[in-house]
């Protein structure tokens, strides 16, 4: 009865033959016997020894890898994403003045861009040399022998897989024989055919599929509004011991946290002894004279404050029809008091310093309007107003000398 | 379970004619394979690792409780203030990351050289950057007080739409030592697999196989990845070299960008460098010298290697002495008066007697090397090995801390005295890094058995003739 044809074999009970494994003496037969193999035209085969054999590549005929050039296209990458983020970062999107240094400095930037080269280069050598080899990998046919155990201490080994097209297991054997073999052997595949076992494989998917579950619940959140703050780890300085200002506090003995100010003590710009300036009053009685100079700047300024602040009541020439009366005549509001024309006797022999008051403190239903107008607006308004009432209760001395024959001339108003 | 090598056995003869061996004779594929995984083997350890273990433990535990009391009250509680703002932390950084060079250099720049005769302590070597680098970053990690903020440090994009200034060495230190962390971490690693892969083979219990067997990736010894496997070696020890030059210059310019006398020197970088260089093999030698006879490993890392390693503290050792040397000339020809006196303050002030110890250690210990006698025997070159590390850190203790404390006004000066916190920490990170070594020892193979086996003669197979 001849020997199943590999692979062909009709009887499931029976382990699929999967290649042999045959041993050598030493690294010199070992080399030898691969460049028999390799001339015997056999593709799908290894010679395995527990350190690398100088010439082995040769006698195989391996090709050189191309792991050098994916390290060296790595280490590109890693110089150009190193120039890019210090770029980027220190000098585009977040450019922040350092002593002086400048935002992009290549030679500042060499010791980064060095390291990186290194990290992805080794990252692609590793990397590489794990995937080119094909590890890791659970399961070679030459495990299945007993004797391969000394491939990783002292001992050499060749091994032809049984899927190679040349493969046939007498011939073959004949051939390792011939090659200087001292042992040669039938592998054969794992029972349940598979190479990886099925619990293994399913606990790899299991928590791979886990793994991805919470960086997908993260980026769900994080796109979705929520009503109430964001859980965060790093607490920092949300809780802080400290009492509030003015709050309650244990540590002084009145139970207040915040000392009250020394006695006599004025908050800066409180101590206003001008008394003139501040508050309109000269001995004790109202200021004639303003405060500030009157100028042309100072008259137009009052009539632009006075125009904010004043005329929506007093009206723009201070008639007392300003927006307010005639909105509340318009609605019929009972118990309206019209706002005071500034152009009554009443109002006319008022020294200047009490209309600042009246501006300050305001007066029956007028507010007081300090926290509004400064101390040197009000003064211009109180120019300005003057300069409107002056407008109103003109007499034949305010008209120019030239203009005053047209005003005896009879007939109608010049 | 190891051949003992007889003890005439001495490959530290320099005859120019005849190729010192690497290891005793009688050396062959299978007995390197049984003195390495022997010691993983082991049902139980030796009673002196157990005994270490609890030591360096405990110590361990002292660190971490101190950390825990450094985050939840705050810096405070070191010696650090103005003026002195950096004192034992960065200094103890400093001394961990550069301790962890000396590996790098075994594993990447000997490798580059062809120098055979690293295979031996690579990695061991390797193991020790790692730890190293582990202690040294925890500092920089602690010392910010805000721990929980950390994450700032890197570019992410944030609300606050604030970003790192890249411009600043610091952070050109958290690239390079993350860089460097990992690296390390994934070069020591892929030098690992084909040895996993051993211990994956010989392990008899379940727990072992399956453990072995998933680090070991499935490893087989085949000639076509070992090609690939190769040239990916290559590839990160090209990488690594410029990696360990270009990481303590950066770590160096933490200093040498700032403007403070005795800080601003154009020297720092290869200063630093060198330094580490030195400080790192004489830890790889203390910790070789023990563990080889502990694990009997001497047929492996034999008295050669370590005179190797001895030769290289000399010569690294001259180097640093120079350093100090241009340090003086150029505080001097400057004719800067605060370089003077920050330079006359070192040797002169309060902390002179740090000043002084760093010199003695650093350059007169090491010129014992040059006496063949004290390259050779172990118990002396520990000695000398434990000098040069308390000098190194000396050495980081005067250029920080003497450094700060008296700078261009005398109204600025300043008194540093650590605190029990910083004292607690230091011990307790030698504490943290002999724990990660013994663990290393216990369950990782401690030599490099593939690359080893690789330079024996005759391909292993047939065993080393007698010397």
């Amino acid at each position: 009865m001849t020997e199943p044809r590999a692979g062909l074999t009709t009887d499931p009970s029976e382990p699929r033959v999967a290649g042999l494994l045959a041993e050598f003496s030493g690294p010199d037969a070992l080399r030898a016997a691969a460049s028999g193999v390799r001339d015997g035209g056999y593709r799908r085969w290894d010679a395995h020894s527990p350190f690398p054999i100088h010439g082995m590549e040769r006698a195989m005929g391996i090709r050189p890898t191309i792991l050098p050039w994916l390290v060296l296209g790595a280490g590109i990458g890693g110089a150009a994403a190193a120039l890019l983020l210090q770029w980027w970062t220190n000098a585009v999107d977040y450019p922040y003045w350092i002593s002086g240094k400048p935002l992009f400095s290549l030679p500042a930037n060499i010791p980064v861009m060095f390291e990186l080269i290194v990290l992805f280069s080794a990252f692609a050598a590793i990397g590489g040399v794990l995937v080119l080899n094909l590890l890791p990998q659970y399961w070679h046919p030459a495990f299945s022998a007993k004797r391969f155990a000394r491939v990783t201490s002292d001992g050499f080994f060749l091994s032809i897989d049984a899927s190679d097209p040349r493969f046939e297991p007498a011939l073959t054997r004949r051939l390792l024989e011939s090659l200087g073999a001292t042992a040669v052997e039938v592998c054969y595949a794992p029972a349940t055919g598979r190479r990886v076992p099925r619990a293994v494989t399913w606990t790899l998917l299991i928590v791979a599929a886990l793994a991805v579950l919470p960086p997908l619940w993260i980026a769900r959140v994080r796109q979705s509004p929520s009503g109430t703050p964001r859980v965060h780890i790093i607490q920092d300085m949300d809780f802080q011991p400290r009492y509030p200002s003015q709050g309650v506090g244990t540590y002084f003995d009145d139970r207040r946290a915040s000392r009250p100010p020394v006695p006599n003590t004025v908050a800066e710009g409180g101590l206003q002894t001008d008394s003139h300036y501040f508050r309109g009053q000269v001995d004790g009685r109202w200021a004639a004279t303003l405060p500030i100079l009157t100028d042309m700047e100072q008259m137009q300024r009052g009539r632009e404050r006075f125009n904010i602040y004043c005329a929506t009541c007093h009206g723009l020439g201070g008639q007392g029809d300003g927006m307010t009366h005639v909105r509340a005549v318009k609605r019929g509001e009972t118990g309206w008091v019209q706002p005071r024309s500034l152009h009554v006797a009443n109002v006319l022999k008022q020294p200047v310093g009490q209309l600042f008051n009246t501006i300050t403190h305001g007066l029956n239903t007028m507010p007081g309007h300090a926290a509004q107008i400064p101390v040197d607006d009000r003064w211009a308004i109180v120019l300005y107003v003057r300069a409107l009432q002056r407008s109103q209760n003109a007499g034949i001395d305010d008209v120019p000398a030239e203009q005053r024959p047209a005003f005896f001339q009879g007939g109608t108003k010049p | 379970m190891s051949t003992v090598a007889a003890p005439s056995f001495d490959n530290t003869t320099d005859d120019p004619r005849v190729r010192a061996p690497l290891t005793s004779p009688g050396q062959d594929l299978a007995s390197v394979t049984e003195l390495v995984s022997g010691v993983v083997e082991r049902p139980r350890p030796p009673l002196g690792w157990y005994v270490a273990f609890v030591v360096s433990s405990a110590w361990t535990g002292v660190f971490l409780l101190l950390a825990g009391y450094l985050i939840g009250t705050g810096v405070g509680v070191w010696g650090n203030n103005i003026p002195v703002a950096w004192a034992f932390d960065i200094a103890n950084f400093v001394f961990w990351i550069g301790i962890g060079h000396a590996g790098t250099l075994i594993s990447a720049i000997l490798f580059l050289f062809r120098q055979k005769w690293r295979t031996s302590i690579n990695r061991a070597a390797e193991a020790m950057t790692i730890f190293a680098v582990i202690c040294a970053g925890l500092y920089p990690a602690l010392h910010v007080g805000r721990v929980w903020v950390e994450y700032w440090l890197f570019p992410y994009p944030n609300q606050m739409s604030l970003w790192p200034n890249f411009r600043s060495p610091l952070l050109w230190d958290v690239v390079a030592v993350s860089t460097y962390a990992t690296v390390s971490l994934l070069f020591w690693y892929l030098g690992m697999v084909p040895d996993l892969g051993t211990l994956r083979d010989r392990a008899t219990g379940r727990v072992r196989k399956v453990l072995y067997g998933v680090f070991a990736l499935g490893w087989r010894g085949s000639a076509r990845q070992w090609h690939r496997y190769e040239r990916a070696y290559l590839l990160l020890a090209a990488l690594s070299t410029p990696l360990v030059l270009s990481v303590h210059s950066v770590v160096s310019c933490d200093f040498a960008v700032a403007l403070l006398p005795g800080w601003h020197a154009t020297i720092f970088p290869p200063y630093f460098v060198a330094g580490a260089i030195f400080s790192g093999f004489a830890m790889v030698v203390t910790l070789m010298v023990p563990a080889r006879a502990y694990f009997g490993l001497k047929d492996l890392i034999t008295i050669r290697h370590l005179e190797n390693m001895n030769k290289f503290i000399l010569a690294t050792g001259c180097m640093v002495g120079y350093s100090y040397a241009v340090e003086v000339f150029c505080a001097w020809y400057s004719g800067n008066p605060y370089e003077w006196f920050a330079l006359v303050n070192r040797a002169l002030g309060p902390y002179a007697w740090c000043y002084w110890t760093m010199v003695l250690c650093n350059v007169v210990a090491p010129q014992l090397f040059w006496f063949k006698r004290w390259r050779t025997t172990p118990a002396l070159m520990v000695l000398v090995a434990v000098l040069v590390n308390v000098g190194m850190w000396m050495e980081r203790f005067v250029i920080i801390v003497v450094s700060l404390s008296r700078d261009f006004l005398p109204s600025s000066w300043g008194f540093y005295m650590p605190t029990w916190v910083d004292l607690g920490m230091f011990a307790g990170s030698f504490g943290l890094f002999f724990t990660l070594f013994l663990l290393f020892c216990r369950y990782l193979p401690m030599v490099a058995m593939a690359e080893v086996k690789s330079v024996l003669p005759h391909g292993g197979t047939v065993r080393s003739e007698d010397v």
